[in-house]
């Protein structure tokens, strides 16, 4: 994959563009290994029909983990607690149909809605803060959500999770199968749509200022760019997202507990989003399916002791390749080029 | 007796093993700008090794004391020559994910070793149960807890305020640039003050192990409550972090007594606000 | 003319590997979801302990089926997790059944699973009433927490004891336990005479502790996970200076673990608990059964190894019974009603609900040969689960 990493300057210069809008155009173009990848997310389909299952948590996980991508990679929003709109979103999936409406796409807006709520009330508080202090005000903030989740047992379930969630079929046609494949199709669905969306929202010009806040803040302020409120937007489409990526689990499972909120959720999903690489979109994508799969993989070989080897995992990348795996493998491409 | 002293008491006592967890964190993080999220694993490691050494050797619980420390910074002058040092210039983001694939490591190994139950420790008999004093009720274990944190902290404090070392460590935290600038060797400092931190970890996670018990998820466990106790005490500031440690503390098991319906509500509720109010910590300037 | 030899070949070949189907030991693979990793990792391995034990003295086949393991962990608490993994070991590894279950939330969701792929589930530890109830296929071999509570509370009312101030952990089971003991002791005629729930997560409960003795009770009743809480609450109380043989403490199992026993020491004397099992127990078969577990595994079985040792037996005896036939239906209605003796005493499954049926005992913190055990004061036979009465 040859995604470039599209920054000021780092890749383009000001020779070959002549404006912005020109700029934003090349970098929107399609290439051709993103065609491919997502021809290649259709395989499990056919190549691997028993882990559909897995296909389709890897795709909510995925989905979860773009979302974090784009506060994190794009406006510099590190996150601890980020399942706290994530589990919002299946707690509200899961209570409407509970409720008696199991209707998934409505349920799925309801959650994105939902979680997008709380996301722009949060946003007021976490707009102001950068580095550590951003860090631990949104690990608070999760962590009091969990917390709030499991007094409110009358309507969360608390410990013993949510009880009588049933999903009708989607249009009525597809129900959700013992082996995957409409939990699979579902949420890869979710996933292509929503990533075409911050696909073209991150080349908007709005995506470009949101980069110029993440490695400038001030510098922004300065040319009259309302930082506060773009941050304020980007951390509500954000939330919105890890709310659908919930609401997605919470309908395919048919379950949700308290872990949907919890740190350890939040924590997974910025391993796997660093994991991949920052900033990239496909970064965290690739994550996402790497972290995922050499989970399964590690525990069904050891169930007791694959943390020894995930762990070794990340000490690797972070050793030989700086920037994540698709940062790796940009450089490791670039210099084949390069040579050739 | 009045039950607000009783309160204050066990959570400062509480407050104090947080302190000796997370001290090491806060200057190494304020200095070198290291997210050590493996923190915790030192602590780990000074508890197991109290806890060997005790169960099977049959040292005495304050022998081993020494040895949990020297544990704590043995291996963190191992990890920080192979491992750490390499990436002193990475971003934080890398940081956080090399130091959690080592928590990670160390959760795996040290159920393979010890296996997953929880580690007993037996204290000698005048540590256990409680001295009445002017009609108060103290437990022994809590009041040692707090001595032992209290002399460490005046050693502390001394050490950087009085000497020579310390001065070149506070100015190392200040602004790290300008003193490589004044010709000190901020990697040599770095290291020993990293050893330092991660020793008293050790220490910290031998002497909790009575209060919170032990096992392979420590080192995962308690790491949110020393990224609290850090970041409201304000990244370098011994200060601050022994002051974050006893508000924390206190609220705790205030909290717990007063409102138990709220639970742990109200501990995150304090760290919340307190940052939200003081960014840079209780004590913080930058 | 080539059909016909294809569908000719087609029956020889039938009929050779049919043939040969039938003469070999059909393999009965069966799913053991448990969380094998994270905080509750000491659990799946006292479990997991159990079963290699169970297969090790009865050998790896039961009737004509050859049984094979496969092991999946959950990783703590996390429904999500453990219903794909139930899925996936049933539509990927071709498991027959399912078995483990430590925690609740797991169960709960892997339930639906047995419901739908009418597959025969076994519980061996996650004791929260509904469960069964959640599929037609579940049979369980531990316990539940009304079982145990609602026994404690009738005894600790019939043995004396007037006043009692209640403690417990404030999630789903905890909050089952106080339910289900404060209405034992209150059908008892006994006065509850304050009650707390402090957080799940909580490693000081000297705040809670100082609560409980301000309302002078005759008896302390507490209820923790089993894990690094027991022995914490234990200090707490003698730090406070309770005295268990004035105000007496009263629990369930996990606050009088070994482990925690050890870490609390002599304060722990006195303590009196519920439990469907100990190491303790003192009968030839538990003897023989702690000897055995103690020569694998160099240390003392708890009552999650025996749920695990117990839920082997009710998978043995039930392929014995069907004869290798592994549907849910018919494993499910061989369960239904078997009895045998157990290293806890006799049990059996309950033919209606397909919940345990056993004894309940009373234990009191003793000190045997200068070492702190568990010894057995009382018990009460043939307990039904006291919740499924209720629903």
């Amino acid at each position: 994959m040859t995604i470039q990493r599209s920054s000021w300057g780092s890749s383009v210069t000001s020779a070959t563009i002549a404006s912005p809008r020109d700029y934003l155009q090349t970098q929107m173009r399609w290439r051709w290994s993103e065609i491919a990848f997502w021809f290649a997310t259709l395989l499990p389909f056919i190549v691997t029909p028993d882990y559909l299952l897995l296909a389709s948590q890897v795709a909510i996980a995925a989905l979860f983990v773009l979302s974090l991508d784009l506060i994190l990679g794009f406006a510099g929003i590190v996150s601890l607690g980020h399942a706290a709109y994530f589990g919002v979103g299946a707690y509200t999936a899961g209570l409407i149909s509970k409720w008696g409406w199991g209707e998934p796409l409505t349920g799925l807006l309801i959650a994105a809605l939902a979680a997008g709520v709380f996301g722009y009330l949060t946003s007021f508080i976490v707009a102001r803060f950068r580095h550590l202090p951003l860090i631990m005000i949104t690990l608070g903030i999760g962590l009091l959500l969990q917390e709030a989740a499991n007094s409110a047992s009358w309507l969360t379930g608390g410990f013993d999770g949510l009880q009588g969630i049933r999903t009708w079929p989607i249009a009525g046609r597809f129900r959700f199968d013992l082996y995957g494949y409409t939990a699979y199709g579902y949420a890869l669905a979710a996933l292509f749509v929503i990533f075409l969306g911050a696909r073209r929202l991150i080349h908007s010009p709005f995506g470009l200022a949101l980069r110029g806040i993440r490695d400038n803040s001030q510098r922004m302020r300065a040319i009259g760019a309302s930082t506060y409120s773009h941050i304020r937007t980007i951390y509500t489409i954000a939330a919105m997202i890890a709310g659908i990526a919930g609401a997605i689990l919470a309908q395919s499972t048919e379950t949700v507990s308290l872990e949907a909120l919890g740190f350890q959720r939040s924590a997974d999903v910025l391993v796997m989003l660093i994991l991949g690489g920052t900033g990239r979109l496909y970064g965290g994508l690739l994550g996402a399916i790497v972290y995922m799969v050499a989970r399964d993989q590690f525990s069904g070989l050891n169930p007791q002791y694959w943390y020894f080897w995930i762990g070794l995992l990340l000490i690797a990348v972070v050793v030989v390749l700086p920037n994540g795996l698709l940062g790796g493998l940009t450089l490791l491409t670039r210099r084949s080029k390069a040579a050739s | 007796m009045p039950p607000i002293f009783g309160v204050l008491f066990d959570g400062i006592a509480y407050g104090m093993l947080l302190f000796l967890l997370s001290v090491g964190l806060s200057v190494t993080l304020g200095m070198m700008n290291f997210v050590n999220l493996a923190h915790c694993s030192f602590a780990m490691l000074g508890g197991y090794v109290t806890v060997t050494l005790m169960n099977m050797l049959g040292w005495p619980f304050f022998a081993t004391l020494p040895a949990a420390f020297i544990a704590g910074a043995a291996a963190s002058i191992a990890l920080e020559r192979v491992l750490f040092r390499r990436f002193y210039n990475a971003s934080d983001l890398e940081q956080c994910l090399l130091t959690i694939g080592i928590v990670f490591v160390s959760i795996a190994a040290a159920a393979y070793i010890y296996g997953t139950d929880q580690q007993p420790v037996q204290l000698p008999a005048f540590l256990r149960g409680s001295i009445v004093f002017a009609g108060l009720n103290f437990a022994v274990y809590r009041l040692f807890l707090i001595a032992t944190a209290l002399i460490i902290t005046i050693v502390l404090v001394g050490a950087l305020e009085m000497t020579r070392f310390g001065a070149q460590v506070r100015a190392a935290v200040n602004n790290q640039r300008m003193a490589r600038g004044l010709g000190i060797d901020v990697d040599m400092l770095f290291a020993i003050t990293f050893a330092l931190g991660s020793g008293l970890a050790g220490l910290g996670g031998a002497l909790a192990i009575y209060l919170v018990g032990l096992d392979p998820s420590f080192a995962f466990t308690y790491l949110i409550y020393v990224l609290i106790v850090v970041s409201v005490g304000g990244l370098g500031s011994i200060g601050g972090s022994l002051a974050a440690a006893m508000l924390l503390g206190v609220s705790d098991i205030a909290g717990k007594y007063y409102v138990p319906a709220a639970g742990s509500i109200l501990i995150y509720l304090v760290m919340t606000v307190l940052i939200i109010l003081r960014p840079a910590g209780i004590f913080g300037r930058r | 003319m080539q059909r016909l030899l294809c569908g000719l070949a087609g029956c020889a070949l039938t009929l050779l590997f049919g043939a040969a189907a039938a003469d070999a030991q059909e393999t009965v693979k069966i799913g053991l979801i448990m969380p094998y990793s994270g905080q509750f990792a000491d659990t799946a391995t006292q479990m997991d302990n159990g079963i290699k034990l169970y297969m090790k003295q009865h050998g790896d086949s039961a009737g004509r089926s050859k049984i094979e393991l496969i092991r999946k962990d959950t990783g703590g608490i996390a429904p999500d997790v453990a219903k794909r993994l139930s899925q996936e070991v049933i539509v990927r590894d071709h498991a027959d059944l399912l078995g483990g279950f430590v925690l609740t939330p797991n169960a709960l969701a892997a339930a639906d699973v047995s419901a739908e792929a009418k597959k025969f589930m076994v519980v061996m530890n996650a004791a929260t009433s509904i469960i069964t109830t959640k599929s037609p296929y579940i049979a369980r071999t531990s316990v539940t927490t009304p079982q145990l509570n609602h026994t404690l509370g009738v005894w600790a009312a019939k043995n004396g004891i007037k006043k009692i101030y209640t403690m417990v952990s404030d999630y789903g089971p905890g909050i089952d336990a106080e339910t289900w003991f404060q209405k034992g002791f209150k059908d008892g005629g006994g006065e509850i005479v304050g009650s707390v729930r402090f957080p799940v997560a909580n490693p000081d409960f000297s705040a809670f502790v100082q609560r409980a003795k301000d309302s002078n009770p005759d008896a302390i009743y507490i209820w923790v996970p089993g894990g690094a809480q027991p022995a914490a609450i234990g200090k707490a109380l003698a730090e406070r200076g309770i005295d268990a043989s004035k105000t007496k403490i009263l629990g369930q199992d996990a606050l009088s673990a070994e482990t925690a026993l050890k870490s609390m020491g002599d304060a722990a004397l006195g303590i009196i608990t519920v439990a469907y099992y100990d190491y303790n127990l003192d009968t030839p078969m538990n003897k023989a059964f702690v000897k055995a577990y103690n020569d694998e595994f160099h240390r003392n079985p708890d009552f999650f190894a025996v749920g695990g040792y117990d839920g082997m037996q009710l998978i043995y005896a039930a392929l014995q019974k069907t004869g290798g036939k592994t549907d849910g239906d018919t494993l499910i209605a061989a369960a239904k009603g078997m009895a045998w003796d157990s290293p806890r005493g006799p049990m059996s499954i309950d033919p209606e609900t397909r919940d345990v049926v056993q004894t309940v005992h009373i234990f009191k913190v003793e000190k045997v040969g200068g070492e702190l055990r568990n010894v057995e004061i009382d018990k009460v036979p043939n307990v039904k689960d006291p919740g499924h009465m209720a629903h």
